[in-house]
Protein backbone atom coordinates (compact mmCIF):
# COMPACT_ATOMS: atom_id res chain seq x y z
CA UNK A 1 0.00 0.00 0.00
CA UNK A 2 1.08 3.55 -0.70
CA UNK A 3 2.13 5.89 2.07
CA UNK A 4 -0.19 8.87 2.44
CA UNK A 5 0.17 11.96 4.60
CA UNK A 6 -2.46 12.19 7.30
CA UNK A 7 -3.13 14.26 10.38
CA UNK A 8 -2.96 12.21 13.58
CA UNK A 9 -6.63 12.81 14.36
CA UNK A 10 -7.69 11.76 10.85
CA UNK A 11 -5.48 8.66 10.92
CA UNK A 12 -7.03 7.65 14.23
CA UNK A 13 -10.54 8.12 12.83
CA UNK A 14 -9.70 6.10 9.70
CA UNK A 15 -8.17 3.40 11.92
CA UNK A 16 -11.39 3.24 13.91
CA UNK A 17 -13.39 2.80 10.70
CA UNK A 18 -10.96 0.10 9.53
CA UNK A 19 -11.43 -1.52 12.95
CA UNK A 20 -15.14 -1.85 12.27
CA UNK A 21 -16.45 1.27 14.05
CA UNK A 22 -19.73 2.46 12.53
CA UNK A 23 -21.06 4.54 15.44
CA UNK A 24 -19.66 7.82 16.74
CA UNK A 25 -21.13 10.03 19.43
CA UNK A 26 -19.30 13.10 20.62
CA UNK A 27 -19.06 16.78 21.31
CA UNK A 28 -16.22 18.72 19.62
CA UNK A 29 -13.31 20.24 21.52
CA UNK A 30 -9.85 21.44 20.45
CA UNK A 31 -7.48 19.70 19.79
CA UNK A 32 -9.61 16.61 19.08
CA UNK A 33 -12.29 18.00 16.73
CA UNK A 34 -10.89 16.62 13.45
CA UNK A 35 -11.85 13.13 14.65
CA UNK A 36 -15.52 14.15 14.84
CA UNK A 37 -15.25 16.03 11.52
CA UNK A 38 -13.73 12.99 9.78
CA UNK A 39 -16.39 10.66 11.20
CA UNK A 40 -19.17 13.10 10.21
CA UNK A 41 -17.90 12.94 6.62
CA UNK A 42 -17.27 9.19 6.41
CA UNK A 43 -19.72 7.28 8.62
CA UNK A 44 -22.96 8.25 6.83
CA UNK A 45 -21.43 6.98 3.55
CA UNK A 46 -20.76 3.60 5.20
CA UNK A 47 -24.26 3.22 6.60
CA UNK A 48 -23.01 4.20 10.05
CA UNK A 49 -24.18 6.72 12.62
CA UNK A 50 -22.51 10.03 13.43
CA UNK A 51 -24.21 12.14 16.04
CA UNK A 52 -23.04 15.37 17.61
CA UNK A 53 -24.65 15.13 21.02
CA UNK A 54 -25.91 18.08 23.05
CA UNK A 55 -23.20 17.48 25.65
CA UNK A 56 -20.40 15.10 26.61
CA UNK A 57 -22.72 13.52 29.18
CA UNK A 58 -25.24 12.70 26.47
CA UNK A 59 -22.49 11.43 24.15
CA UNK A 60 -21.05 8.93 26.64
CA UNK A 61 -24.51 7.57 27.45
CA UNK A 62 -25.17 7.14 23.72
CA UNK A 63 -21.93 5.16 23.63
CA UNK A 64 -23.30 3.03 26.49
CA UNK A 65 -26.51 2.37 24.57
CA UNK A 66 -24.80 1.49 21.30
CA UNK A 67 -22.19 -0.71 23.03
CA UNK A 68 -25.00 -2.58 24.82
CA UNK A 69 -26.41 -3.60 21.45
CA UNK A 70 -23.01 -4.95 20.42
CA UNK A 71 -22.03 -2.08 18.07
CA UNK A 72 -18.41 -1.02 17.67
CA UNK A 73 -18.71 2.50 19.02
CA UNK A 74 -16.40 5.34 19.98
CA UNK A 75 -16.19 8.87 21.28
CA UNK A 76 -13.32 11.36 21.24
CA UNK A 77 -12.64 14.49 23.26
CA UNK A 78 -9.99 16.32 25.25
CA UNK A 79 -9.45 16.74 29.01
CA UNK A 80 -12.44 18.89 30.00
CA UNK A 81 -14.77 16.68 27.94
CA UNK A 82 -13.26 13.49 29.33
CA UNK A 83 -13.94 14.76 32.86
CA UNK A 84 -17.62 15.14 31.96
CA UNK A 85 -17.69 11.58 30.61
CA UNK A 86 -16.34 9.93 33.76
CA UNK A 87 -19.70 8.93 35.25
CA UNK A 88 -20.60 7.14 32.03
CA UNK A 89 -17.19 5.45 31.85
CA UNK A 90 -17.66 4.03 35.35
CA UNK A 91 -21.02 2.60 34.19
CA UNK A 92 -19.44 1.20 31.00
CA UNK A 93 -16.72 -0.48 33.07
CA UNK A 94 -19.19 -2.14 35.45
CA UNK A 95 -21.51 -3.18 32.61
CA UNK A 96 -18.41 -4.59 30.82
CA UNK A 97 -19.30 -2.80 27.61
CA UNK A 98 -16.54 -2.55 24.99
CA UNK A 99 -15.91 0.84 23.37
CA UNK A 100 -13.10 3.13 22.25
CA UNK A 101 -12.51 6.38 24.13
CA UNK A 102 -10.03 8.95 22.81
CA UNK A 103 -8.36 11.76 24.76
CA UNK A 104 -6.37 14.12 22.52
CA UNK A 105 -5.03 15.80 25.57
CA UNK A 106 -4.46 19.41 26.51
CA UNK A 107 -3.33 21.13 29.67
CA UNK A 108 -5.57 21.60 32.73
CA UNK A 109 -6.86 21.87 35.39
CA UNK A 110 -10.19 23.55 34.63
CA UNK A 111 -10.54 24.72 31.07
CA UNK A 112 -6.75 25.03 31.09
CA UNK A 113 -5.34 25.62 27.61
CA UNK A 114 -5.35 23.91 24.25
CA UNK A 115 -1.66 23.08 24.03
CA UNK A 116 -0.43 19.48 24.39
CA UNK A 117 -0.25 17.82 27.81
CA UNK A 118 -0.03 14.48 29.59
CA UNK A 119 -1.64 15.68 32.79
CA UNK A 120 -4.70 13.44 32.41
CA UNK A 121 -2.48 10.42 33.22
CA UNK A 122 -3.99 9.88 36.67
CA UNK A 123 -7.54 10.26 35.35
CA UNK A 124 -6.88 7.73 32.59
CA UNK A 125 -4.93 5.11 34.53
CA UNK A 126 -6.78 5.16 37.86
CA UNK A 127 -10.19 4.64 36.32
CA UNK A 128 -11.26 8.28 36.51
CA UNK A 129 -14.78 7.79 37.81
CA UNK A 130 -16.21 6.22 40.96
CA UNK A 131 -15.79 2.63 42.06
CA UNK A 132 -13.12 -0.06 41.64
CA UNK A 133 -12.36 -0.25 37.96
CA UNK A 134 -9.75 0.25 35.29
CA UNK A 135 -9.86 0.88 31.59
CA UNK A 136 -7.07 -0.06 29.19
CA UNK A 137 -5.00 2.94 28.06
CA UNK A 138 -2.83 2.97 24.93
CA UNK A 139 -0.35 5.77 24.19
CA UNK A 140 0.70 6.04 20.52
CA UNK A 141 3.84 8.01 19.63
CA UNK A 142 3.42 8.58 15.89
CA UNK A 143 0.62 9.01 13.36
CA UNK A 144 0.87 5.40 12.13
CA UNK A 145 0.23 4.20 15.68
CA UNK A 146 -2.75 6.56 15.97
CA UNK A 147 -4.26 4.50 13.15
CA UNK A 148 -3.03 1.07 14.27
CA UNK A 149 -3.97 1.50 17.94
CA UNK A 150 -7.53 2.45 16.99
CA UNK A 151 -7.85 -0.88 15.14
CA UNK A 152 -6.19 -2.77 17.97
CA UNK A 153 -8.19 -0.86 20.58
CA UNK A 154 -11.50 -2.24 19.30
CA UNK A 155 -10.11 -5.78 19.23
CA UNK A 156 -8.92 -5.47 22.86
CA UNK A 157 -12.19 -3.84 23.94
CA UNK A 158 -14.27 -6.67 22.49
CA UNK A 159 -11.93 -9.41 23.73
CA UNK A 160 -11.94 -8.24 27.35
CA UNK A 161 -15.31 -6.47 27.31
CA UNK A 162 -13.66 -3.29 28.58
CA UNK A 163 -13.52 0.38 27.53
CA UNK A 164 -10.17 1.09 25.85
CA UNK A 165 -8.74 4.59 25.79
CA UNK A 166 -6.23 6.06 23.37
CA UNK A 167 -4.45 8.99 24.97
CA UNK A 168 -2.25 11.24 22.82
CA UNK A 169 -0.87 14.74 23.23
CA UNK A 170 -2.67 17.43 21.20
CA UNK A 171 0.36 17.80 18.94
CA UNK A 172 0.10 14.17 17.86
CA UNK A 173 -3.50 14.77 16.84
CA UNK A 174 -2.58 17.86 14.84
CA UNK A 175 0.67 16.82 13.14
CA UNK A 176 0.97 15.03 9.80
CA UNK A 177 3.10 11.99 9.01
CA UNK A 178 2.96 9.30 6.34
CA UNK A 179 0.76 6.31 7.15
CA UNK A 180 0.09 3.00 5.46
CA UNK A 181 -3.52 1.91 5.73
CA UNK A 182 -4.11 -1.78 6.40
CA UNK A 183 -6.09 -3.69 3.80
CA UNK A 184 -7.55 -6.43 5.95
CA UNK A 185 -10.81 -5.85 7.77
CA UNK A 186 -10.91 -7.32 11.27
CA UNK A 187 -13.64 -9.82 12.03
CA UNK A 188 -16.29 -8.68 14.42
CA UNK A 189 -16.44 -10.61 17.68
CA UNK A 190 -19.53 -12.63 18.50
CA UNK A 191 -21.35 -10.91 21.39
CA UNK A 192 -23.86 -13.34 22.92
CA UNK A 193 -24.32 -10.94 25.87
CA UNK A 194 -25.61 -8.04 23.74
CA UNK A 195 -29.15 -6.70 24.03
CA UNK A 196 -29.82 -7.00 20.31
CA UNK A 197 -33.23 -8.68 20.29
CA UNK A 198 -34.18 -11.82 22.23
CA UNK A 199 -36.31 -13.78 19.80
CA UNK A 200 -35.81 -17.51 20.53
CA UNK A 201 -33.56 -16.89 23.54
CA UNK A 202 -33.74 -15.60 27.10
CA UNK A 203 -33.46 -11.81 27.38
CA UNK A 204 -29.99 -10.40 28.19
CA UNK A 205 -29.87 -7.81 30.93
CA UNK A 206 -27.24 -5.09 31.18
CA UNK A 207 -27.36 -3.39 34.54
CA UNK A 208 -24.98 -1.77 37.03
CA UNK A 209 -27.16 -1.62 40.16
CA UNK A 210 -26.41 -4.36 42.72
CA UNK A 211 -28.06 -3.56 46.03
CA UNK A 212 -27.20 -6.90 47.61
CA UNK A 213 -23.73 -6.61 49.22
CA UNK A 214 -22.91 -10.21 48.27
CA UNK A 215 -23.79 -9.69 44.63
CA UNK A 216 -21.85 -6.41 44.56
CA UNK A 217 -18.76 -8.04 46.02
CA UNK A 218 -19.07 -10.88 43.52
CA UNK A 219 -19.27 -8.35 40.67
CA UNK A 220 -16.14 -6.58 41.91
CA UNK A 221 -14.29 -9.90 42.14
CA UNK A 222 -15.21 -10.74 38.55
CA UNK A 223 -13.92 -7.35 37.40
CA UNK A 224 -10.78 -7.71 39.50
CA UNK A 225 -10.03 -11.13 37.97
CA UNK A 226 -10.37 -9.61 34.54
CA UNK A 227 -7.98 -6.78 35.42
CA UNK A 228 -5.44 -9.31 36.73
CA UNK A 229 -5.67 -11.25 33.47
CA UNK A 230 -5.11 -8.05 31.47
CA UNK A 231 -2.11 -7.20 33.66
CA UNK A 232 -0.64 -10.64 32.95
CA UNK A 233 -1.20 -10.51 29.19
CA UNK A 234 -1.26 -6.98 27.83
CA UNK A 235 1.58 -4.88 29.28
CA UNK A 236 3.56 -3.33 26.45
CA UNK A 237 6.68 -1.18 26.34
CA UNK A 238 9.41 -0.26 23.87
CA UNK A 239 13.02 -0.08 25.03
CA UNK A 240 16.00 1.73 23.52
CA UNK A 241 19.62 1.09 24.57
CA UNK A 242 18.79 0.03 28.14
CA UNK A 243 21.13 -3.00 28.23
CA UNK A 244 24.21 -1.06 29.41
CA UNK A 245 22.45 2.12 30.57
CA UNK A 246 23.47 3.87 33.79
CA UNK A 247 20.51 6.23 33.44
CA UNK A 248 17.09 5.27 32.12
CA UNK A 249 14.53 7.80 30.97
CA UNK A 250 10.86 6.78 31.14
CA UNK A 251 8.61 8.73 28.77
CA UNK A 252 5.48 7.99 26.73
CA UNK A 253 3.64 9.40 23.71
CA UNK A 254 5.16 11.90 21.31
CA UNK A 255 7.41 13.00 24.16
CA UNK A 256 9.12 9.58 24.07
CA UNK A 257 10.41 10.35 20.56
CA UNK A 258 11.80 13.71 21.65
CA UNK A 259 13.44 11.99 24.64
CA UNK A 260 14.93 9.36 22.30
CA UNK A 261 16.55 12.10 20.22
CA UNK A 262 18.08 13.60 23.38
CA UNK A 263 19.33 10.18 24.46
CA UNK A 264 21.03 9.60 21.08
CA UNK A 265 22.75 12.97 21.46
CA UNK A 266 23.93 12.19 25.01
CA UNK A 267 25.15 8.74 23.92
CA UNK A 268 27.37 10.52 21.40
CA UNK A 269 28.76 12.57 24.28
CA UNK A 270 29.59 9.32 26.07
CA UNK A 271 26.74 9.20 28.61
CA UNK A 272 25.16 5.78 28.97
CA UNK A 273 21.49 6.64 28.64
CA UNK A 274 18.54 4.47 27.72
CA UNK A 275 14.78 4.82 27.25
CA UNK A 276 11.77 2.84 28.39
CA UNK A 277 8.59 3.92 26.62
CA UNK A 278 5.35 2.59 28.11
CA UNK A 279 2.96 1.81 25.24
CA UNK A 280 0.19 0.64 27.55
CA UNK A 281 -0.24 3.15 30.38
CA UNK A 282 -2.70 0.76 32.03
CA UNK A 283 -1.67 -1.93 32.50
CA UNK A 284 1.63 -0.16 33.27
CA UNK A 285 4.67 -2.11 32.00
CA UNK A 286 6.30 -2.33 35.44
CA UNK A 287 8.31 -5.55 34.93
CA UNK A 288 10.68 -4.14 32.31
CA UNK A 289 11.45 -1.25 34.67
CA UNK A 290 11.77 -3.52 37.70
CA UNK A 291 14.16 -5.86 35.88
CA UNK A 292 16.41 -3.01 34.76
CA UNK A 293 16.49 -1.33 38.19
CA UNK A 294 19.36 -3.19 39.91
CA UNK A 295 21.90 -2.09 37.25
CA UNK A 296 20.69 1.50 36.96
CA UNK A 297 22.08 4.55 38.82
CA UNK A 298 18.96 6.63 38.31
CA UNK A 299 15.60 6.68 36.56
CA UNK A 300 14.23 9.93 35.18
CA UNK A 301 10.51 10.22 34.47
CA UNK A 302 9.92 12.89 31.82
CA UNK A 303 6.33 14.06 31.48
CA UNK A 304 4.24 16.96 30.23
CA UNK A 305 2.72 17.32 33.68
CA UNK A 306 3.85 18.15 37.19
CA UNK A 307 4.65 14.47 37.86
CA UNK A 308 2.08 11.68 37.58
CA UNK A 309 3.58 8.62 35.84
CA UNK A 310 6.57 8.98 38.17
CA UNK A 311 4.43 7.30 40.87
CA UNK A 312 4.10 4.17 38.71
CA UNK A 313 7.82 4.28 37.91
CA UNK A 314 8.61 4.44 41.64
CA UNK A 315 6.30 1.50 42.39
CA UNK A 316 8.03 -0.50 39.64
CA UNK A 317 11.56 0.43 40.83
CA UNK A 318 10.49 -0.39 44.40
CA UNK A 319 13.33 1.46 46.07
CA UNK A 320 16.15 -0.16 44.09
CA UNK A 321 17.25 3.14 42.48
CA UNK A 322 16.48 6.84 42.79
CA UNK A 323 13.70 8.15 40.54
CA UNK A 324 13.80 11.80 39.53
CA UNK A 325 11.41 13.97 37.60
CA UNK A 326 11.58 16.38 34.69
CA UNK A 327 8.38 18.07 33.58
CA UNK A 328 6.88 20.85 31.56
CA UNK A 329 3.35 22.18 31.21
CA UNK A 330 2.00 23.96 28.16
CA UNK A 331 4.26 22.52 25.47
CA UNK A 332 6.23 19.47 24.47
CA UNK A 333 9.83 20.21 25.56
CA UNK A 334 12.35 20.28 22.71
CA UNK A 335 15.13 17.69 22.31
CA UNK A 336 17.64 20.45 23.05
CA UNK A 337 15.97 21.27 26.37
CA UNK A 338 15.77 17.62 27.40
CA UNK A 339 19.41 17.04 26.40
CA UNK A 340 20.52 20.05 28.45
CA UNK A 341 18.54 19.13 31.55
CA UNK A 342 19.48 15.45 31.42
CA UNK A 343 23.15 16.40 31.09
CA UNK A 344 22.82 18.65 34.17
CA UNK A 345 21.18 15.85 36.17
CA UNK A 346 23.88 13.37 35.22
CA UNK A 347 26.78 15.78 35.77
CA UNK A 348 25.36 16.67 39.18
CA UNK A 349 25.49 12.96 39.94
CA UNK A 350 29.14 12.56 38.86
CA UNK A 351 30.32 15.58 40.90
CA UNK B 1 20.73 13.43 6.71
CA UNK B 2 17.93 15.23 8.56
CA UNK B 3 16.77 18.79 7.91
CA UNK B 4 14.23 20.84 9.82
CA UNK B 5 12.58 23.91 8.31
CA UNK B 6 10.37 26.43 10.09
CA UNK B 7 7.74 28.43 8.19
CA UNK B 8 6.28 31.40 10.06
CA UNK B 9 4.01 34.39 9.40
CA UNK B 10 0.54 35.85 9.97
CA UNK B 11 -2.45 33.51 10.00
CA UNK B 12 -3.87 33.64 6.46
CA UNK B 13 -0.55 34.13 4.65
CA UNK B 14 -0.52 30.48 3.67
CA UNK B 15 2.31 29.52 6.00
CA UNK B 16 0.86 26.10 6.79
CA UNK B 17 0.26 25.53 3.06
CA UNK B 18 3.97 26.15 2.39
CA UNK B 19 4.95 23.49 4.91
CA UNK B 20 2.25 21.16 3.67
CA UNK B 21 3.48 21.49 0.07
CA UNK B 22 7.11 20.85 0.99
CA UNK B 23 6.14 17.85 3.14
CA UNK B 24 4.20 16.26 0.26
CA UNK B 25 7.03 16.79 -2.24
CA UNK B 26 9.58 15.31 0.18
CA UNK B 27 7.34 12.28 0.84
CA UNK B 28 6.90 11.75 -2.91
CA UNK B 29 10.70 11.94 -3.23
CA UNK B 30 11.02 8.90 -0.94
CA UNK B 31 11.97 10.79 2.24
CA UNK B 32 10.75 10.35 5.79
CA UNK B 33 8.72 13.41 6.76
CA UNK B 34 6.88 15.03 9.64
CA UNK B 35 4.78 18.22 9.64
CA UNK B 36 3.97 19.87 12.96
CA UNK B 37 1.66 22.92 12.80
CA UNK B 38 0.95 25.46 15.48
CA UNK B 39 -2.72 25.03 16.28
CA UNK B 40 -5.59 26.76 17.99
CA UNK B 41 -5.72 30.52 18.55
CA UNK B 42 -2.96 31.10 16.00
CA UNK B 43 -5.23 29.95 13.21
CA UNK B 44 -7.70 32.71 13.97
CA UNK B 45 -5.64 35.73 13.00
CA UNK B 46 -2.49 35.70 15.12
CA UNK B 47 0.85 34.21 14.13
CA UNK B 48 1.03 30.83 12.46
CA UNK B 49 3.97 28.53 12.05
CA UNK B 50 4.83 25.00 11.17
CA UNK B 51 7.90 22.82 11.38
CA UNK B 52 8.79 20.37 8.62
CA UNK B 53 11.30 17.57 9.18
CA UNK B 54 12.79 15.79 6.16
CA UNK B 55 15.09 12.84 6.68
CA UNK B 56 16.65 9.82 4.98
CA UNK B 57 16.02 7.80 8.13
CA UNK B 58 13.22 7.31 10.63
CA UNK B 59 12.49 10.62 12.37
CA UNK B 60 12.84 10.47 16.12
CA UNK B 61 11.90 14.00 17.15
CA UNK B 62 9.64 16.05 14.84
CA UNK B 63 10.23 18.99 17.18
CA UNK B 64 13.26 21.25 17.68
CA UNK B 65 14.35 24.48 19.33
CA UNK B 66 16.76 25.30 16.53
CA UNK B 67 15.73 24.54 12.95
CA UNK B 68 18.46 24.55 10.29
CA UNK B 69 16.32 26.78 8.08
CA UNK B 70 13.56 29.33 8.54
CA UNK B 71 11.24 30.90 5.96
CA UNK B 72 9.87 34.10 7.47
CA UNK B 73 6.80 35.88 6.10
CA UNK B 74 6.50 38.85 8.52
CA UNK B 75 8.30 40.99 11.08
CA UNK B 76 6.89 39.44 14.32
CA UNK B 77 8.04 36.03 13.09
CA UNK B 78 11.56 37.30 12.43
CA UNK B 79 11.68 38.80 15.92
CA UNK B 80 10.44 35.56 17.44
CA UNK B 81 12.56 33.04 15.54
CA UNK B 82 15.75 34.74 14.33
CA UNK B 83 17.64 33.86 17.49
CA UNK B 84 16.64 30.20 17.29
CA UNK B 85 17.96 29.26 13.86
CA UNK B 86 20.87 26.84 13.97
CA UNK B 87 24.32 28.39 13.62
CA UNK B 88 25.36 28.61 9.94
CA UNK B 89 21.73 27.93 9.02
CA UNK B 90 19.59 29.51 6.31
CA UNK B 91 17.14 32.40 6.73
CA UNK B 92 14.70 33.32 3.94
CA UNK B 93 12.73 36.53 4.39
CA UNK B 94 9.73 38.19 2.77
CA UNK B 95 11.22 41.68 2.97
CA UNK B 96 7.92 43.31 1.91
CA UNK B 97 6.63 42.65 5.43
CA UNK B 98 9.88 42.74 7.38
CA UNK B 99 11.08 46.29 7.93
CA UNK B 100 14.46 45.51 9.43
CA UNK B 101 17.60 43.63 8.51
CA UNK B 102 18.36 40.45 10.42
CA UNK B 103 20.95 40.87 13.17
CA UNK B 104 22.56 37.43 12.85
CA UNK B 105 25.85 37.35 10.94
CA UNK B 106 26.37 33.59 10.95
CA UNK B 107 23.43 32.75 8.66
CA UNK B 108 22.96 32.49 4.92
CA UNK B 109 20.31 35.15 4.34
CA UNK B 110 18.07 35.50 1.29
CA UNK B 111 15.54 38.30 0.98
CA UNK B 112 12.74 38.75 -1.52
CA UNK B 113 10.22 41.59 -1.76
CA UNK B 114 7.28 39.29 -2.31
CA UNK B 115 4.61 42.00 -2.69
CA UNK B 116 6.60 43.84 -5.34
CA UNK B 117 7.04 40.65 -7.33
CA UNK B 118 3.32 39.85 -6.96
CA UNK B 119 2.41 43.19 -8.58
CA UNK B 120 3.54 41.75 -11.91
CA UNK B 121 1.40 38.62 -11.49
CA UNK B 122 -2.37 38.37 -11.63
CA UNK B 123 -2.73 36.76 -8.21
CA UNK B 124 -1.98 38.84 -5.14
CA UNK B 125 -2.69 35.96 -2.80
CA UNK B 126 0.09 33.59 -3.87
CA UNK B 127 2.94 35.29 -2.02
CA UNK B 128 3.58 32.11 -0.08
CA UNK B 129 4.19 30.17 -3.31
CA UNK B 130 6.60 32.86 -4.59
CA UNK B 131 8.79 32.60 -1.53
CA UNK B 132 8.48 28.80 -1.42
CA UNK B 133 9.58 28.49 -5.06
CA UNK B 134 12.58 30.74 -4.46
CA UNK B 135 13.48 28.89 -1.26
CA UNK B 136 13.33 25.41 -2.81
CA UNK B 137 15.24 26.54 -5.91
CA UNK B 138 18.03 28.07 -3.82
CA UNK B 139 18.44 25.37 -1.18
CA UNK B 140 17.57 22.28 -3.22
CA UNK B 141 15.92 20.84 -0.09
CA UNK B 142 13.77 18.89 -2.54
CA UNK B 143 14.22 18.59 -6.29
CA UNK B 144 12.60 21.59 -7.97
CA UNK B 145 11.36 19.53 -10.93
CA UNK B 146 9.85 17.02 -8.52
CA UNK B 147 8.04 19.93 -6.84
CA UNK B 148 6.65 21.10 -10.19
CA UNK B 149 5.49 17.56 -11.05
CA UNK B 150 3.56 17.39 -7.77
CA UNK B 151 1.37 20.46 -8.21
CA UNK B 152 -1.79 18.81 -9.44
CA UNK B 153 -1.56 16.00 -6.88
CA UNK B 154 -0.99 18.31 -3.91
CA UNK B 155 -3.74 20.72 -4.98
CA UNK B 156 -6.09 17.86 -5.85
CA UNK B 157 -9.70 19.06 -5.76
CA UNK B 158 -8.82 22.74 -6.39
CA UNK B 159 -9.81 24.50 -9.60
CA UNK B 160 -7.47 24.51 -12.62
CA UNK B 161 -7.41 28.28 -12.30
CA UNK B 162 -6.19 28.06 -8.71
CA UNK B 163 -3.47 25.54 -9.56
CA UNK B 164 -2.36 27.60 -12.55
CA UNK B 165 -1.98 30.84 -10.60
CA UNK B 166 -0.12 29.12 -7.76
CA UNK B 167 2.19 27.45 -10.25
CA UNK B 168 2.83 30.79 -11.92
CA UNK B 169 3.75 32.36 -8.58
CA UNK B 170 5.99 29.41 -7.75
CA UNK B 171 7.80 29.75 -11.11
CA UNK B 172 8.24 33.49 -10.52
CA UNK B 173 9.95 32.68 -7.22
CA UNK B 174 12.25 30.18 -8.92
CA UNK B 175 13.12 32.76 -11.54
CA UNK B 176 13.90 35.37 -8.89
CA UNK B 177 16.19 33.01 -6.98
CA UNK B 178 18.10 32.12 -10.16
CA UNK B 179 18.71 35.77 -11.04
CA UNK B 180 19.26 37.40 -7.67
CA UNK B 181 20.34 34.83 -5.08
Amino acid sequence: MKKVLMKGNEALAQGAIDGGCRSYFGYPITPSSEIAEYMARKLPLLGGVFLQAESELAAINMVYGAAATGARVMTATSGPGMSLKQEGISFLAEAELPCLLVNISRGGPGLGGIQPAQSDYFQATRGGGHGDYHIMVLAPNNVQEMMDFAIEGFALADHYRIPVMIMAEGTLGQMMEPVIQRESVPLLTDKPWATDGCKNRKPNIINTLHLSPDVLEQRNMILSDKYQEIKRSEKKAETFMIEDADYIVVAFGLLSRVAKKAIMELRQQGMKMGLIRPITLWPFPDEVIHQAAPQVKKFISIEISMGQMIEDVRLAVNGMAPVEFMGRIGSVPSPQEITRRLAQMVEGEIK
Amino acid sequence: MEKQVLFAGFGGQGVLSMGNFLTHVALNSGKEVAFVPSYGAEMRGGTANCLVTISDEEISSPLTDSPAMAVIMNRPSLDKFEGKIMSRGTLVINSSLVDRKPAREDLLIYELEVNKLLEGLDNERSGNMVLLGAYIEKTGIVDIDKALENFSQIFHGKSDEFIKSNRKAFLAGIEYARRHW
